[in-house]
């Protein structure tokens, strides 16, 4: 009996009843659309995070000043409490630091000829970029001279770059943040939308000092405005955050650590009382949303595997049916000389097929579910033919483990029962 | 004829179902049978005597308690069911009271279904199947199912189907029990031409008339086999 033997007499004999064959493929189709949908939406959704990750530098922390004290509390990073030295001392006595960014941020307009922009500014030193993944698309980073001689220079993000410059060149131009004019050096690589939905392009960059001098303007405009105010006059080290890049993601904790211990030797905090800073560990805010991602993709994987294996049941009961309704003809069969060995294989070749048949159309279901869910549900979809591989693996398994059963009763038919069967 | 083994010898069988509970029922009780190549041989009794046993055993559908039974030169209870199934392919043709065909298959199909078992390469089942077919008269009803046919029509399908890989032997168990009498004739005269093409024919049956046609004639009682003796060549009707 060869394959083609096999595979034509299943053919007919589930063409005979084709509607119960499609109705208990049903269970199988429905259950392999289920996991190609549910895979593809966990991988997108996956994929995503792992890129999310990626853009945040996942070996990071995040150092920032307190929250200012007086009648309102300012936010994380109000208070000055962080300097150059503590900056220094970070990079220098904990030897597992490879980048210590240090930044101050603020708002404010930018003119260029007619046009104009409101953004976000920040004052960086040179392990700002590699620590934020920032690369250039055109011109060049800050020389160290522009870092040390506080040159008035300014690289713009892309957005800015749209809004000011348009279709122009902007390299060596110079634009005006307040009365300050900036010559443009360099064009940041677009980032597009951040891991929060804002524009990681709208910002621009300018050497640490320039920064900082602009920040003493601000708070000179806010303190002349504001009655009461109480924002203490700027140190000339001062910087609102500071970027730890860890060289191996396992030493965060360890890291973590030391920072908090050094900074609070370094700001004289006496045991039990509160941190004038705050260190923060983005990567364990993602990792947990990384790990609450993969469980939902375990859950979700685990209700398409109930709903296969439920199709399987069914594969198995009609099957069943299948051989008790044709226990003469198994008799004959056996009669005219088909041994155990070929009644199972003719059983188990209907139940692959079903099986089969019902996962070749699960997988064109899926992938045609899986592309509308990203189209219309706008939910991150990959889609990869690994997972249709896997499935079409799951759907002969489910007709090889659900069919066997019945194959093997079949076969294992006393032929003179069979015979004398009345039915 | 006598240099040959004969096709079908069995020594002292005997069957014995459910043996060692209340149950159990003694079927054959030391069966000596003997059936040469070219036989033509009926084997009669009443309902109960042991002929449907005698039948399976000889069928290889089933495998004695006691004694042997040699097919063909083989030892039956020396094979598992694969090689049991072997045997019945290449050594022995089914006939059925109820004909036993596949209703939604024609006729050729029917016929056709054994060659998948022998591994009969898909090219020559057609041709050898309708050759079977004009053998029993049934040329032009090949693409005729079951249902479109008479009962006559269908043994003799049956028939073509058991001739189909060319057995010794064509073991029929009461194959004219659902035909009136004059298609009963036809099916006994084609038997008749069949054992003349040098096929042995051992057919089980209660009627009388039919088992006239046979050249021997044995009947089964209790479980035991007798003689009823030879009847003259040409068989005397």
């Amino acid at each position: 009996m060869t394959l083609s033997d096999v595979m034509r007499s299943a053919v007919f004999s589930l063409r005979g009843n084709w509607l119960r064959s499609i109705l208990t493929a049903l269970g199988v189709i429905i259950g392999i659309a289920a996991v190609i949908v549910m895979v593809s939406v966990g991988q997108g959704t996956q994929a995503e995070l792992d890129q999310m990750i990626s853009r945040l530098g996942s070996n990071r922390l995040e150092v920032f000043g307190g929250s200012a004290r007086g009648p309102a509390r300012g936010g994380a990073g109000s208070e000055a409490s962080l300097t150059d030295g503590d900056a220094r001392a970070i990079r220098e006595e904990i030897a597992e630091v490879q980048y210590v960014a240090t930044s101050v941020s603020g708002g404010g307009q930018v003119v260029y000829a007619e046009s104009n922009w409101s953004t976000r500014w920040e004052g960086v030193n040179a392990d700002y970029f590699p620590v934020n993944d920032w690369q250039l698309a055109l011109g060049e980073e800050f020389t160290p001279r522009d870092y040390s001689a506080a040159s008035k220079v300014v690289i713009l993000g892309e957005t800015v770059r749209r809004e000011l410059f348009g279709d122009a060149d902007p390299i060596g131009a110079t634009i005006r943040m307040g009365r300050v004019p900036l010559r443009v050096v360099g064009v940041l690589e677009s980032k597009g939308q951040g891991n929060w939905g804002q524009d990681s392009d709208d910002l621009l960059l300018v050497p640490l000092e320039p920064g900082r001098r602009r920040l003493a303007a601000a708070a000179a405009a806010v303190a002349a405005n504001v009655s009461g105010a109480t924002l203490a006059p700027r140190q000339a080290d001062v910087v609102q955050r500071i970027s730890v890049g860890v060289g191996r993601a396992e030493d965060l904790s360890f890291v973590e650590e030391e920072i908090n211990a050094l900074l609070r030797q370094r700001h004289r905090i006496a045991p039990g009382a509160e941190d004038d800073f705050a260190v923060r560990n983005i990567a364990e805010i993602v990792s947990t949303r990384t790990q609450t991602t993969r469980l939902m993709s375990l859950l979700l994987g685990a209700v398409a595997s109930i709903s296969l294996i439920v199709g399987g049941i069914g594969i198995m009961n009609i099957m069943l049916v299948s051989v008790t309704e044709r226990i003469r003809e198994i008799g004959l069969r056996m009669a005219v000389g088909a041994g155990p060995r070929e009644i199972q294989q003719q059983f188990l070749a209907e139940a692959m097929l079903i099986s089969l048949g019902g996962g070749a159309i699960g997988i064109a279901l899926g992938v045609a579910g899986a592309l509308l869910a990203s189209r219309f549900g706008a939910l991150p979809v990959q889609l990869d033919l690994q997972v249709v591989g896997m499935a079409t693996g799951f759907s002969v398994a489910t007709g090889l483990f659900f069919g066997y059963y019945p194959a093997r009763k079949a076969a294992r038919l006393d032929p003179i029962e069979a015979l004398r069967h009345q039915g | 004829m006598s240099a040959r083994p004969p096709l079908i010898e069995t020594r002292a069988l005997g069957k014995v179902y459910s043996p060692g509970t209340p149950a159990e029922v003694v079927a054959l009780r030391g069966v000596d049978l003997r059936v040469e190549h070219g036989e033509f041989l009926a084997i009669m009794g009443a309902s109960g005597s042991g002929k449907s046993t005698m039948m399976n055993l000889i069928g290889c559908l089933d495998t004695p308690t006691s004694g042997t039974y040699l097919c063909d030169g083989v030892d039956v209870a020396s094979l598992d069911a694969a090689g049991r199934a072997r045997l019945r392919l290449e050594k022995i043709g089914f006939v059925f009271q109820g004909f036993n065909l596949l209703s939604r298959q024609t006729a050729l199909e029917n016929v056709m279904m054994p060659l998948v078992y022998a591994g009969v390469p898909v090219a020559e089942r057609e041709p050898r199947a309708r050759e079977a077919l004009a053998q029993v008269g049934l040329a032009d009803r090949a693409g005729h199912k079951p249902s479109e046919l008479s009962g006559g029509q269908q043994q003799r399908v049956a028939i073509a189907r058991a001739l189909i890989n060319q057995p010794p032997l064509l073991l029929a168990d009461e194959p004219t029990g659902a035909l009136d009498s004059r298609t009963s004739e036809e099916i006994m005269a084609l038997f008749e031409r069949l054992q003349a093409g040098g096929r042995t024919i051992i057919i089980i049956t209660h009627e009388q008339p039919v088992a006239d046609h046979a050249d021997r004639i044995v009947v089964m009682h209790d479980g035991e086999l007798h003689e009823q003796g030879w009847l003259a060549p040409g068989k005397g009707k």
